[in-house]
């Protein structure tokens, strides 16, 4: 098998799905397509929950998912295997690298040695590629980074078998089978990546989730300051902040993302209809990093009254309405 | 957003990596641009840290009063919750929510001290003779 190739992306997960499936000869697959055909995109609320002590909010579909039904589509046999033992873990890994297979992990950040300090929280939904030992070193390909890295057996096995929500217990994942893809193959899974995502983002019962839950947060946003007061309520908003623009995310809580694969995708369907979606999307994207700005301003402490924080809700209710055009004129393409 | 209009400002990230975002070029096509942060998240991340040593400094006061046992003050210290800490100890969150209570906490054996200490990557000593 080739040399390992890494490949840095915006997000890790479509990272490593871009990272293995090339190592596999699936030249044609780029992140956009992955994010795409994987339906990434998403918008929840999760209310009641608190994470790090504020909202409980995600910008992107749950995590395993892209890899899993990016694959599915594409025909490409995965295996992959959990563990109690952490030992019994890493002799499983080290049992794939000797047969020359380069390998997805799941991991938790707060004991990853080469992140910045400030980026460790209990995260446990990272993924990187293993592609190799040298000298009792785990030579570790981690997407959003610029240059690979490398591990020692303790510092894997720690960040294998992180704690918390969605503890990875020692998650291994890998395809296996890759056969020929044809362009019809391809087609297909971006038709049903987008009818996917059509229905995450427009009909999914309740008013948390999708396009209705952007709504949701506005309302949430207007009651904040007269509930937790002005500095809780802007840290809140710090949150909300850093889920959409976070490192991983592409900017514009994966909207930017989306669209390039819709643009992608208007070449590969020769649908002119998608390139024009693309730019709808963009325009979500650009309205996001506007809300990103105006609630910067709150919890800088720069503007705090009410009318800012009705300002922050008013753009949400606005992006809710763009998304939701955008993702009503993609349900009605015929593929 | 433009390739050109990219935020290049300082933060956390330096000397470790740049990150991706996905932009407009010149020619209205999608391409990625290197980004060093963006200061509007840069001031989320710091907040949130300033966040976090203020709920540290509040455990030690709890503590100080007789309020709270050092596993709280450890808890904020590692950002860790219920879930967590009970993941890393294997000691259920209503003991551990027990064991928060200075009471509690004086009559736990070295056994159950030990695995609280590892969990926050401390010795046994550390925790014990936590001062406030």
């Amino acid at each position: 098998m080739s040399e390992f190739i890494h490949h840095q992306t915006a997000h890790c997960e479509n990272g490593v799905t871009v990272s293995l499936l090339k190592h596999h000869g699936v030249d044609f697959i780029t992140e956009p397509l992955a994010f795409g055909m994987g339906s990434g995109l998403f918008y929840i609320h999760i209310p009641f929950m608190k994470v790090n002590n504020g909202p409980a909010i995600s910008f992107r579909t749950m995590p395993g998912a892209i890899f899993k039904r990016t694959c599915k589509a594409l025909d490409v046999k995965v295996e992959r295997k959990k563990f109690k033992d952490p030992k019994e873990a890493t002799r499983f890994l080290d049992e794939k690298l000797e047969q020359g297979l380069k390998v997805g992990c799941q991991v938790g950040v707060f004991h990853l040695p080469y992140f910045p300090k400030e980026y460790r929280f209990h995260f446990n939904a990272h993924n990187l590629i293993v592609f190799g030992k040298e000298d009792d070193r785990y030579l570790v390909s981690d997407p959003v980074m610029e240059i690979t890295t490398s591990l020692s057996t303790e510092e894997l096995e720690r960040v294998r078998f992180a704690k918390g929500a969605l503890a990875p217990k020692g998650h291994i994942y890998y395809p296996v089978e890759v056969g020929e893809i044809t362009q019809e193959q391809i087609r297909s899974a971006i038709a049903k990546g987008i009818k996917r995502n059509c229905r995450d983002m427009l009909k999914i019962p309740g008013s948390i989730a999708g396009v209705k839950g952007i709504v949701y947060t506005s309302k949430k946003i207007r009651g904040w300051r007269d509930k937790h007061g002005p500095r809780q309520a802007g840290l809140h908003l710090g949150q909300i902040v850093r889920m959409q623009e976070e490192i991983g995310t592409g900017g514009g809580g994966f909207r930017f993302l989306y669209a390039a694969f819709l643009e992608e995708a208007a070449v590969i369907m020769q649908n002119e209809q998608l390139a024009r979606i693309s730019e709808t999307m963009t325009k979500a994207g650009d309205l996001w990093r506007d809300s990103a700005l105006q609630m910067s301003g709150i919890y800088k402490g720069r503007i705090t009254e009410q009318k800012d924080f009705d300002a922050c809700a008013d753009l949400l209710v606005e992006i809710s309405a763009v998304e939701k055009q955008a993702f009503q004129e993609l349900a009605k393409i015929k593929f | 957003m433009k390739k050109s209009e990219v935020p290049q400002d300082k933060s956390a990230l330096e000397n470790f990596t740049r990150e991706v975002c996905y932009v407009k070029n010149e020619d209205g096509q999608y391409d990625t641009e290197l980004s060093t942060g963006w200061e509007a998240k840069k001031v989320a991340l710091d907040e949130a840290w300033k966040e976090i040593e203020r709920r540290t400094s509040d455990a030690r006061e709890q503590i100080k009063k007789g309020e709270a046992s050092p596993i709280l003050y450890f808890m904020e210290e590692k950002l860790m919750d219920f879930t967590v800490l009970s993941g890393y100890t294997g000691i259920w969150k209503f003991r551990i929510k027990r064991h928060l209570k200075p009471n509690a906490f004086k009559r736990l054996s070295d056994k159950v001290l030990q695995r609280y200490a590892d969990a926050f990557e401390i010795s046994l000593n550390e925790l014990k003779n936590f001062k406030a």
